[in-house]
């Protein structure tokens, strides 16, 4: 067998785990954020401010972002493997592959690190 | 097995040439948004940056997205996170062993186009209003 060397955790069952927890997670993150936006249509910077500085709120956010990062390298990496390959590419494949599997690490990887010196920066 | 004849995954040029039944169209759907929504992180990092930043940066979001581009952009993530959430539920309540037949999976595929579509209305109409 061919470890995988450029997915998530090395391992198709351990992504698919991980890909669903991490989905829950964002899915009740996402239902808390429009809901509060929804019950705020007159949203001022003080309470916005507030609410970010709520401890269980920054670390719910914290969570959200990993889970986003860990949830789209997942998902980035299993539709390049789908579609990136020699019969849609031609022999260029692999390396456009690596290519494209390098820039979306780097990008989820810039993600976790703006989002942490959003949350945590101040 | 030869070579030729193993399985392989869709490729681009082959697209026309095959049936799309709606759990295909469902299911490359939500591969589409979870793209589109990857990208689009770097633009939910800006707008939560800006909004946390001062009040000025929170009047300056604002700002961008009542304008016609930025309420397009909002509407179009917003309906790319629909559609993957929507899709997603569909996922897990699928793995849970619910709807694994054809029909099952025909069935969950339309629910979940129709239940994503009524959001991305309700998203555009709570875009429009600001």
């Amino acid at each position: 067998m061919v470890t995988q060397v450029t997915s998530m955790s090395r391992s198709g069952v351990s992504d698919w785990v991980i890909q669903r927890i991490t989905a829950v997670v964002l899915a009740a993150y996402t239902l808390c954020i429009f809901g509060y936006l929804i019950m705020h249509p007159d949203l001022t910077y003080a309470e916005w401010s507030a609410f970010f500085h709520n401890t269980g709120i920054r670390i719910f956010t914290m969570l959200a972002l990993v889970s986003t990062c860990a949830h789209a390298w997942v998902g980035m990496w299993t539709v390049g493997s789908d579609y990136l390959q020699e019969h849609t590419l031609g022999k260029k494949a692999a390396s456009l592959r690596i290519v494209y599997q390098i820039t979306c690490i780097l990008m989820v990887l810039t993600y976790l690190i703006w989002g942490i010196n959003i949350l945590w920066g101040n | 097995m030869n070579k030729k004849s193993r399985p392989i995954n869709v490729g681009i040029g082959d697209l026309l040439g095959f049936a799309w039944p709606v759990t295909a169209i469902a299911s490359i759907a939500h591969r589409i948004a979870g793209v589109v929504l990857f990208v689009g992180i770097g633009f939910a990092l800006f707008a939560l940056e800006m909004s946390l930043a001062d009040e000025q940066g929170f009047n300056g979001l604002k700002g961008l997205i009542v304008s016609p581009l930025g309420k397009f952009i909002t509407w179009g993530l917003l309906a790319a996170l629909a559609y993957h959430l929507v899709a997603g539920i569909k996922h897990l309540i699928m793995d849970a062993g619910v709807g694994e037949t054809l029909k099952g999976g025909v069935i969950a595929a339309r629910v979940t186009i129709f239940l994503a579509a009524a959001l991305i209305v309700l998203a555009a109409i709570w875009v429009i209003r600001g």
